[in-house]
């Protein structure tokens, strides 16, 4: 009993320091052990398997570095699929501080697979607006984003010169971290008739699981452990499959951490 | 190289600074968060004049003037007005009352989107997804059927506050927030997934980008 006083009583920064090097130890080592693969992650995988070679997959960044450890591995892994299927890539987003990462991730993936900027990939940089952009671009792409990134015209890509509007563009891939992913949905997907595939924060993805079952979306890719089941999709384990062991091992710790306490919770009542 | 170097030394000193956060709060944290504050603003100011305010209008502005469109050109200082009408908050109230115009402009249209998108995009749609046969050949598919069905009718009748809810409603409500915890509790997992995956990222910085590198780099690895 006296044990278990001690663990409802202890200070809050011993958990933090725990958790800290449940997660640390695992990483030391690298491992990656197998994931089960989810129904909306697959689903995800084979609309993108499934587009002909050629086709233009606009990828939102709608993230920043804030959540980048869950979805950068996620956007890595969609551009490593992009370009393995010969895909063209139309990078844009509607934050800030994501376009830098987008520009990253672009540039490590690209060399990757000797893609060329331009011939084979764009990125048409950050404007603000959310709702305005995405229902504007349904009539003409040029209207919000007639240079890209680095201010270049867009119409000075070969590609880009058939890309107007959600017509031309064969998928939608949204990395969110916030709301955005559900705009998509309501303004390109129900308006427009675009395809979207949402690859998400844990935080979002339960909000996401309803387009899934009503069909608007083509399947979600969920936190680390989506991103995960993507690179095992992939056979090309990167850095979420590396935190799967951290992960796991970490939730398991904190499941036993709330047992302790309401056991704990529990006789401390009993005894009052 | 030697960029690369000192931006990860300084990403690894701001990363434990923020940190040492969770054993209490102390100077070396609060430089870091006044520092994130004002890079933060500054890199919103250079991107929206850089990614907006440029090429939306001013250089949209000079092209319309070169080809003589006299009209679009107009058109484009009604948003640049408006977008300065805004800013006349930090002028006091005597003018301060312009910048409602604007901020009406926007709720204006920001009611006019959403209200057609909450309808055509959520509302119609999940109507029609809750639409499901109750029974199916595969027993997996009903039962989720099922679930579906009676998760969003007992969800729906516990927010019902028009009568009292006693006998079938009562019961249906109790169920209802049987299955809205249950949605809490897998939004709570995804929560606490999402979190740690944070931490995760970071460790993965401090060792794999920090640490081994600068080991290596002092001949240690």
């Amino acid at each position: 009993m006296k044990i278990l006083e001690k663990i409802i009583n202890i200070d809050r920064r011993v958990i933090f320091l725990l958790i800290g090097l449940v997660v640390f130890i695992p990483l030391l080592f690298k491992i990656v052990t197998p994931t089960k693969i989810s129904e909306p992650v697959k689903k995800a995988y084979e609309a993108i398997e499934a587009l002909p070679p050629g086709s233009n997959v606009m990828i939102s960044i709608d993230f920043d570095p804030t959540s980048a450890p869950e979805c950068m591995p996620m956007y890595i892994a969609i551009l490593r699929h992009c370009f393995k299927r010969n895909l063209r890539v139309i990078v844009l987003g509607h934050i800030a501080y994501g376009i830098p990462l987008g520009e990253i991730g672009l540039e490590k993936v690209s060399k990757e697979f000797g893609k060329k900027y331009g011939v084979d990939y764009v990125n048409l940089g950050f404007r603000p607006g959310y709702t305005a952009i995405m229902v504007g671009m349904g009539r003409e792409i040029r209207d919000f984003y007639a240079q890209d990134y680095r201010g270049t015209p867009i119409d000075s890509f070969p590609f880009m010169r058939d890309v107007h509007n959600y017509n031309d563009i064969e998928m939608l891939v949204d990395i969110a971290h916030g709301y955005s992913a559900e705009l998509w949905v309501q303004y390109a997907g129900a308006r427009y008739g675009q395809r979207i595939i949402i690859g998400s924060t844990g935080v979002v993805a339960p909000d996401i699981y309803p387009y899934l079952q009503s069909g608007q979306i083509e399947g979600i890719i969920g936190g680390m452990k989506g991103a995960a089941e993507y690179e095992q999709l992939l056979k090309r384990p990167d850095m979420a499959a590396i935190g799967m062991p951290a992960l796991s091992i970490s939730h398991f710790f904190i499941v036993f951490l709330i047992i302790m306490a309401n056991i704990g919770f529990f006789i401390r009542r009993r005894k009052r | 190289m030697m960029g690369t170097i000192l931006s990860t030394w300084i990403a690894a000193t701001l990363t434990i600074a923020i940190l040492s956060f969770l054993y209490k709060d102390n100077p070396l944290y609060k430089f870091a968060e006044h520092l994130y504050v004002g890079i933060s603003a500054a890199f919103w100011v250079v991107y929206v004049w850089a990614f907006d305010v440029i090429p939306m209008i001013w250089d949209r502005f000079l092209e319309y003037k070169a080809a003589g469109n006299w009209i679009e050109a107009g058109v484009l200082i009604i948003p640049a007005v408006l977008g300065l009408m805004m800013l006349t908050r930090w002028l006091g109230p005597k003018v301060g009352w312009i910048s409602r115009w604007p901020i009406a402009f926007t709720v204006g249209i920001g009611a006019g989107l959403g209200v057609i998108a909450s309808i055509q995009g959520y509302l119609i749609p999940q109507i029609r997804g809750t639409l499901l046969p109750l029974f199916a050949k595969s027993p997996g598919v009903m039962i989720n059927n099922i679930i579906i069905f009676f998760g969003v009718i007992t969800s729906i009748l516990y927010f019902y506050f028009s009568k009292e809810l006693k006998g079938v409603l009562r019961v249906g409500s109790r169920v209802g927030i049987i299955f809205i915890m249950v949605a809490f509790g897998a939004s709570f997992g995804y929560t606490v997934m999402a979190r740690i995956s944070l931490l995760i990222g970071r460790m993965y910085f401090l060792i794999y980008d920090w640490i081994v590198p600068t080991l290596k780099l002092i001949g240690i690895m």
